[in-house]
């Protein structure tokens, strides 16, 4: 039986050539010291292939129609069997990817992976993180609610603000001039089929520039890159201690696909898939769209960068950082490859974490925001049950002064807390903020009756620290 | 060459004697290398004819949308007596001219307000700033934006936040009873 099994498989492998074109791959020389740190590239790509098989199930029921992509969701995530499991591990996948592509992305650099002969290899894998981008934004917008529909004019207002094509690259993401039957399918078409393409594509190039240069052992201060002489003292040290990538350095790598998988499908199970929001209907203006977590850092930005350099940044700065990072190799690719020799390597990746960490929290928060629905004032933080301080306080909930002021812990944080404003302002700098408005505040002056405007005055400037007990009685006593 | 246990060699493409002639080792003859060159052309050249054949049509479909028209008609809203002096509404607007599985995917919104007799403003619901949908208070008098914190005052000029240009105004009109307005494209501001 075992004879006749290894003839099968003989002739099989004789026709198919699969030892010779598997064998060496796995069996190549890798050096004996990439242990842990190596596995981050790996765990990307079995993200991406939990992206494929999830995505694949959830096309057997997905139609990228603009009038039912919405119910097949609905069914998927509440009827079909496994339906809402697949929709988490789809959506905690993708997640999983940008966070391992991120962290591979990271690790290359501070090892000084992307110097000689590797600098394609750098290359290729920041077009993978744009497509893996890419593919995180049209998968929300696949979700065909109504955050994804106001994250289609999103995105196609900010095309828009690209000189000259503009209008052009606007109307190609709308699938026209406005949202429509054209909008979901050319993003489903993206999503499912170019992007993907693409990502195979380069998935190969980069696995087999991995293999064409070999993957580059753990750095060593002191000792330099020099192009010259490099690939014979790797290729030397191989030989001398290096190990066959399959088992010796590969396992770890299904160590930590394993717990990936693992992970994702646990996350899938507790958290479930993200809700859907309401129906995609446009016309219903009650929406407040934000970005998946990966992308609420850019949200953040649109927010926080000063209105005159907006559209510059908007369209620069995705340019300079989409350059700098394609470029990188090819402006340092010699020399040391120690993190400790080049400090300015931590600094830049430890940056970019606290800057994307910072920009994250922020979008999360995004105070900037007004509350649309903010928890009224209690009688006991207004102070009063008549007169013009409680006139005050309702006009100030009326007049939408509440949705971006914070009171007491209530209200928005658009605006400066007003909790005890009363202290730092007198009573003529309050009227004239609210008549003629400041910093990021509309002027109030011609929308106020002058009663209006004394009651409203009469509130905020009744916003002051209550005087502590003690140092009253102090005051009494004297 | 690692052989077969026949003597064959292993993959055919080892078999690579760019050099030879086509049929042994003897050194190509110059009718050989211009048959040759004349193949590759050919085979490049009909390569590129069938990548345009099927470029062509594919761009095409592709970039389609950007030619199609605008919707550019007049819709009615409802008859002039519905609508409230000085107060302004929410009006649903469906693009005429969408492709029919668009489904509710083709309502979109505006901001009517009746400022006189007979006479109408009516703004685009998209904030100027990214294209979030604005929404009225009608107590403040104030558009704003949940997005990004833009705000609008009741005639659409910008009171705070970040939006570059005020709200865009939209073509209303009143016709035989009924306020029209025209279904225009989702304004997309260039400004830098």
């Amino acid at each position: 039986m075992k004879r006749l099994a290894l003839g099968a498989w003989q002739w099989i492998d004789d026709r198919l050539g699969l030892a010779d074109l598997i064998g060496p791959a796995a069996k190549h020389l890798v050096p004996h010291d990439a242990r842990w740190w190596y596995t981050f590239g790996s765990a990307t790509m079995v993200a991406f292939i939990v992206q494929v098989v999830t995505g694949v199930a959830l096309s057997f029921s997905y139609i990228s129609s603009s009038s039912q992509a919405y119910e097949t969701l609905k069914f998927i995530t509440d009827e079909a069997p496994f339906g809402n499991f697949l929709r988490g591990m789809h959506y905690f996948g993708a997640s999983a990817m940008v966070l391992m592509v991120g962290a591979h992305m990271a690790q290359t650099f501070l090892f000084g992976a992307y110097k000689f002969p590797r600098e394609m290899n750098w290359t290729t894998g920041v077009l993978l993180l744009a497509f893996t981008l890419v593919m995180g934004f049209t998968g929300q917008l696949l979700r065909w609610d109504q955050t994804a529909t106001w994250s289609v004019v999103i995105a196609a207002e900010q095309a828009g603000r690209v000189p000259l094509i503009g209008d052009w690259l606007a109307h190609f993401i709308l699938g026209g001039t406005t949202i429509g039957g054209a909008t979901l399918s050319r993003f489903f078409a993206i999503h499912v089929f170019l992007v993907p393409a693409l990502i195979f594509v380069f998935i190969a190039l980069h696995l087999r520039l991995v293999l064409r240069h070999g993957i580059s052992e753990p750095p060593v201060a002191g000792k330099p890159v020099h192009p010259e002489t490099y690939r014979k003292e790797y290729h030397d040290e191989l030989k001398q201690t290096g190990v066959p990538f399959f088992p010796d350095g590969a396992w770890r790598d299904f160590v930590v696909g394993t717990a990936l998988i693992v992970a994702i499908a646990l996350l899938a199970i507790i958290f479930g898939p993200p809700a859907l929001d309401k129906p995609p209907d446009p016309s219903v203006l009650q929406a407040d769209p934000r970005p998946d977590w990966y992308l609420l850092w850019y949200f953040a930005v649109l927010a926080l960068i000063p209105p005159a350099l907006e559209g510059y940044v908007m369209i620069l700065a995705p340019a300079v950082i989409g350059i700098l990072l394609l470029v990188v190799p090819l402006l340092n690719n010699r020399g040391e490859r120690a993190a400790s020799r080049r400090p300015w390597s931590i600094a830049v990746v430890l940056l970019s974490v606290i800057m994307i960490g910072s920009l994250w929290i922020a979008g999360a928060r995004s105070p900037w925001s007004p509350n649309f629905d903010p928890q009224p004032l209690t009688q006991e933080i207004i102070g009063a049950t008549s007169g013009p301080v409680f006139e005050g306080a309702r006009l100030f909930q009326e007049k939408a002064c509440l949705n971006c002021h914070l009171i007491d812990g209530h209200g928005g944080r658009r605006g400066p807390d007003l909790t005890y404003v009363g202290d730092r302002l007198t009573h003529d700098n309050i009227v004239i903020r609210i008549v003629n408005g400041g910093v990021n505040m509309p002027a109030f002056g011609k929308s106020l009756k002058p009663d209006e405007l004394a009651n409203i005055t009469a509130f905020v400037e009744s916003r002051k620290q209550p005087v502590p007990t003690a140092s009253l009685g102090a005051t009494q006593n004297k | 060459m690692p052989l077969l246990p026949d003597g064959l060699p292993k993959f055919a493409m080892n078999e690579i004697v760019p050099n030879e002639s086509k049929f042994g080792t003897e050194p190509p003859s110059s009718e050989d290398m211009s048959r040759r060159r004349f193949f590759e052309k050919l085979s490049l050249a009909l390569g590129g004819f069938c990548a345009a054949l099927l470029g062509v049509p594919l761009v095409g479909f592709v970039i389609a949308p950007l030619f199609r028209k605008a919707p550019n008609e007049w819709l009615s809203l409802g008859k002039i007596a519905d609508f409230e002096i000085g107060r302004t509404v929410n009006v649903t607007i469906t693009d005429p001219s969408s492709l029919p599985w668009a489904g509710i995917s083709a309502k979109s919104a505006a901001w009517l307000r009746r400022v006189g007799e007979e006479q109408f403003v009516a703004f685009s619901a998209h904030c100027t700033h990214m294209g979030c949908p604005v929404r009225w208070l009608s107590d403040a008098k104030l558009f704003m934006c949940p997005c990004h914190g833009g705000v609008y005052y009741g005639d659409g000029t910008v009171a705070a936040g970040p939006p570059p240009k005020p709200l865009v105004r939209l073509a209303v009109r009143t016709a035989n009873g009924q306020v029209q307005i025209k279904a225009g494209p989702i304004p997309i501001t260039n400004t830098l």
